[in-house]
This record gives C-alpha cells, structure tokens and sequence, in this order.
C-alpha cells in the first residue's frame, strides 16, 4: 500500500518537471525571429513559399501563452518542424537515427556497467594495493580523456595504422547495399539483429567491425565514471558492522566481499542509471560525429552546425523528456528493491 | 570544518595529488609566459589569433621554423597549444565564477528561508537538470550564436543548479547551529547573517568542489568547439585545434601516421590539463567525504 503511494507521490512530481522542460525549450526559441520559428510548424519543403501564412497560421507574433498553446500541441501531434540536414520532418529524423544509436547503446551499456562493477569492487577489495592504485590511476586517465581524443586517436591506429581494421560509418558500401536490397529484410534497422535474423553472417561481420571502435570508445570514458562510485560505495560498505559480523564467523574473505559487500555496495550504484543514460547520451553525440555513424548523435551535431533550430530543440526536448522518464522508473526500481527510500518520505 | 593543514597533509601523502599539482603549476607557468613562450609575430593585431604561414590545406610536419608542426590552413600548432593554455584557463575561471556567483545567490537564498523561496529555486533547478548537460549546453549555444562567448554562457546556464542545492544543503545544516540562533537573537540582519556566519561555515567544500570543476568545464567547451560550435577559425583554442585535424587523421597509403602530430598534441594538451586537475580532485574527494574519513 505504501508503495502505491511512494509510486503517485513520484508521478506526480514528473508532471511539472516536464511542464517546466517544455517551457525551457519554449525560451529558447524566442530567441529567434518569427520567420526562423516558422521552420517548426513546416512538414513539406514547399511550405517554406509561403511563410507569411504559417507565421499568420500558427500565430507567432502573438502573446506568448497562444504561441506556446499552439507549439505544444502540435508536439501533442507529434509535429516537431522540418529537419533541413536530412530533408525529412523531424519525427521521422528522430524514428529513422534511433536505430543506429540503440545499436551503439545495446553493446556499450553491459559493457561500462558489469566492467566498473567489476573493477571498482576489486580496486576496494585491495584499498590501496597495487589493484587499487593502477585501476585507480586508470579511472583518472579515462575519466580525462576528452572522448573526441580518443575517438580520432583510435580511427589513426586501427583504421590508418592497421589499414582498415575497423572502420568509421556504419557499414562498408558494398554491406549497405545489401541491407537496403530486396532479398534482406529489416526487421529492427538494427543491422547486428536484422543480419542476424536474416542469416547473413557476412553483414553481421560487417556490423560488428563498424561497431568497435565507437563502441570502446563510449565505454571507455564512462567505465571510469561507474568504477569511481563502485569502488566508494564498496568501501563503505566494507566498514559495516555486518562485514565485521560475516567475518568473525569465520567467512572466507571471497563470500564476505561478493556476497554480502558487493550486494550492499549495489543499491547506490544503481540510483546513478539514469546519470549513465544522460553520459551515453552526451557521449554518443560526439562518438558518433568522429566516426560519422550515422545516429541520432550525428543527426544531432549536423543539425547544429548548420543552426537547424527546430531539430536543435526536438533533439533537446526528446532527450529531456526521455531523460525525466529514465529518472522516474530508476527511482521506482529503487523504491522498490531499498525499502528505506520510501519509508524515509525525503530521503536525498 | 576541516583545517587547511590537515587537508595539505593528505595531499602530501598521495603521489597521484603531487603529480597532479606539477601538471597544473606547469601550466599556469605557460599560461603566464605565453608571450615569451611563444611571442606573436611583428604587427598581429590579436594575440589569440594563431599566425598562419600560408594557406596550404596539407598540415606540414614538425620543422625548425614550426617546432609542432602545422594543421590544415597553416596554422602553427606550438602557438595554438601555448596560447590555448591561457584560453582553457580563461574559460574555466570565468565559468567557474559566475557559476559560484550564481549558485551561491540561489542556494543560500533556497536554503536560509526555506519555504515558497525555496520550492521555487529547487524546482527551478530540477529543470535544468531534467536534461543531459551537454545537449542542452549544446543546444543554447545554436540559440545564442556559435561563438566561445556563447559556449560560456551555455556552460553556465547548464554548471549552476548543481551548486545551488551543494550549497543550500550545507546551508540547512548549519542554519540550525547555535551561534546563528544567537545571532540572530541579538537583532542581526538576514544580510549579516548569511554573510558572516552561515556562509563561512558551510561554503570551503563547494569552493574546493567548484575550483575542481574547472578540468570538466574546459573538457566540455573543447568539446563545443570541437563540434564547431565555439571559437572562430583560427582562434587558440585546444578543441578547435582537434577539430583541424579531422581530415587528416589517416595519411596516404604507405604512410598513414603522416599526420600524427595535428591530433596529437593538441589532445595531450587537454588530456593533462583535465588530468592535472581530476588527479587533485579525487584526492580531496577521498580527504573530504566524511563517509570515508575514518578509514
């Protein structure tokens, strides 16, 4: 019962943060003239010959309240303006890229959370012992390094060194015009899936080797990240009573630290899902530029180089929303398994 | 509160601190010496503009002339990783303060009187964070204008709100202490008291926090620029100096590490220079999480 009213007291808060989010974006476009507004509401290039009559339409030198009725619902609509960069609306931009990033998540994500787990419990397992000192030496180095750095540095050893070991983009040409041919079905527009479903082993190859280096690269930054907070949940949890109980009942040291440490060490680890969504998120825009993958991110940094305002801001306003959404079912799976969140009302 | 010689004592003790202060030293001493490190040419009207030799679009490699070499359009490389020096530090102090400024305003106000002040500010800052920090950065700085102007100001808007509730929880918990009950009860006023007595008890771990800080906002508008989003061309900035050697990152068949030096070396720039104060920050994290203190 209690958690029934853990669950509506949560919900109910996302109602204005999100109301709020909107109204950021909202003053963001006022930073702009009625005329470049306008590109929001067009969803055909052959609109843009009569301008005029979408500013008069949708009212954009009206008070602010009316033109923010009508922005919002057209988004209600699922109406989010023209993307110039891929000629498509900005719906679909968004439905047509997010394979592609999906597809970099998917293999990254396991990768950054069970790796820092793993390390960070080890480095606190061994507090200040070799372990410890190179894994955390380690973290810093990864934690520093600017990710479009690393991107490059990687493309120059294993695309130019080790002559196209494993390349940028999603696909070689000759792969791509098989994924887009009659006899290969796109079930997901995940290419690892589709090959897979489809039996091709040579375009799951293919897949694979594009997917390498942005894939390490986006692991590699935000494993420090996760490992950090790993190691001092774990080293707080290793001074509980309870640890001092588990080993003077004579444990050996392995059940001690994974069973009854790590399990504990856990809870805090998990509240930070939603941080890694908005890492990945904030990291894939820059992966995905160095190595022109072509996903949301790069859709996303294409957009803004060439100041597409209304894909700008559908892009911010998606992530938001998606970001708001991550928080909340973090914060239920939380309540859920650490009964103390709930019962403590305002715990932070 | 803890005192300043114990916290220099610990950071004695680690050598991943030490090494940490070397690098950040190493590079205020560039930054001051820029002029002599690396003089502008005879009648350059700005400083911060990286001299070009030419307008090849073929990066040339180190030389006696070029020591780093140069990038795509002739700009010299050691100049620009020398001057960017003085841009990082630039961008970060001027981020980092405002930021305080901002936060501090907030966070005391949210936290001295509580209530309809204090839901206001907090929701505020639940917006701000409802996005991923980058997107948003991103996102105003295609609103104001690409410009490094428009990316600090973007950095800002997305660095506050962190700070202001770090501060307004500091805030709450001396708030109740007894000598601010005291104070207040001799008839000082709100100004007075937030001024001289609940802010020097509660604000030494965000200032440590904040100046930390500086690494992750000079990482962030490197980033911004290197999405072409910041300074303009030619400009000594360290993430526009990467994005130069976008093109150029394999060589021609025989010899693809040809250009090796236009991505390399502006990255190590960065990379030490976030490392040098991610190196210090994780020691202070460690000395001030009282969590941790007793081991």
């Amino acid at each position: 019962m209690e958690f029934r009213a853990y669950i509506i007291r949560r919900l109910a808060l996302v109602v204005p943060v999100l109301f709020g989010v909107s109204l950021l974006v909202f003053a963001l476009l006022q930073m702009f003239s009625p005329v470049e507004r306008a590109a929001l509401y067009v969803t055909d290039p052959k609109q843009f010959a009569n301008i005029t009559e979408i500013i008069e339409k949708y009212g954009l030198n009206d008070p602010l309240w009316v033109q923010y009725g009508n922005w919002i619902s057209q988004i209600f609509h699922g109406n989010l303006g023209w993307s110039k960069v891929v000629s498509l609306p900005v719906t679909d931009a968004i439905l047509n890229f997010l394979p592609a990033t999906l597809e970099l998540a998917i293999f990254a994500t396991p990768l950054i959370i069970l790796g820092g787990i793993f390390l960070g419990s080890k480095a606190a397992a061994h507090k200040d012992k070799a372990v410890d000192h190179i894994t955390r030496a380690g973290a810093i180095m990864g934690w520093s390094l600017p990710t479009f750095w690393l991107g490059l540095m990687l493309l120059m050893i294993f695309y130019g060194f080790f002559s196209g070991l494993f390349p940028p983009e999603r696909l070689s040409t000759a792969m791509n015009i098989v994924v887009h041919s009659e006899a290969f079905t796109q079930y997901t527009g995940l290419h690892f899936l589709d090959a897979i479903l489809n039996g091709n082993w040579q375009v799951l190859g293919d897949s694979l080797r594009h997917l390498f280096l942005p894939v390490i690269t986006l692991t590699v930054v935000q494993l420090a990240f996760i490992m950090r907070l790993m190691r001092s949940s774990m080293l707080e949890s290793l001074g509980k009573d309870y640890i001092l109980t588990a080993r003077a009942k004579g444990l050996d040291e392995n059940t001690v630290v994974s069973k009854h440490a790590r399990r504990n060490a856990l809870i805090p680890v998990l509240t930070i899902a939603g941080y890694i969504f908005a890492l990945l998120v904030n990291g894939v825009v820059i992966t995905e530029t160095i190595f022109n993958y072509k996903g949301l991110g790069w859709w996303a940094w294409q957009s803004a180089v060439h100041l597409d305002i209304p894909s700008v801001l559908a892009f911010a306003l998606f992530n938001g929303v998606l970001f708001v959404l991550t928080n909340l079912v973090v914060d239920l799976l939380y309540a859920k398994i650490d009964p103390r969140v709930r019962l403590g009302g305002q715990a932070a | 509160m803890m005192g300043l010689r114990f916290v220099l004592y610990q950071l004695k003790k680690n050598p991943l601190s030490i090494i940490g202060v070397a690098i950040l030293i190493t590079f205020i001493i560039i930054a001051i010496l820029a002029p002599f490190i690396a003089p502008p040419p005879e009648g350059h009207y700005d400083r911060y503009m990286i001299p070009r030799d030419g307008f090849s679009p073929t990066p040339q490699p180190p030389s006696e002339e070029h020591i780093f070499g140069t990038t795509e359009g002739q700009y010299d490389i050691f100049y620009g990783v020398i001057w960017g020096t003085r841009s990082a530090f630039q961008v970060g102090l001027i981020v980092i303060g405002v930021v305080l400024v901002i936060g501090i305003l907030l966070g005391s106000l949210s936290g001295y009187f509580g209530g309809i002040i204090d839901e206001i500010i907090m929701r505020i800052t639940d917006i701000f964070l409802a996005f991923p920090a980058l997107i948003l950065a991103m996102a105003i700085t295609v609103a104001l204008g690409p410009s490094l102007k428009s990316v600090m100001l973007a950095l800002i808007t997305v660095s506050w709100p962190p700070y202001a509730r770090l501060i307004r929880g500091d805030i709450l918990v001396v708030r109740e202490e007894d000598y601010v009950e005291a104070s207040r009860g001799i008839g000082s006023s709100h100004l007075r008291i937030i001024t001289r007595h609940i802010l020097p008890n509660s604000i030494y771990p965000t200032l440590i926090m904040a100046s930390l800080d500086i690494g992750a906002v000079v990482l962030a508008a490197a980033a911004l620029s290197f999405l072409g989003l910041g300074a303009p061309e030619g400009y000594a900035d360290w993430g526009q100096m990467i994005n130069f050697s976008r093109n150029w990152i394999v060589g021609p068949p025989g010899d693809p590490l040809a250009y090796w030096y236009t991505v390399t070396i502006p990255g190590i720039f960065i990379f030490l220079f976030v490392m040098g104060w991610n190196l210090l920050g994780d020691s202070f994290r460690d000395i001030l999480d009282p969590r941790l203190a007793r081991r």
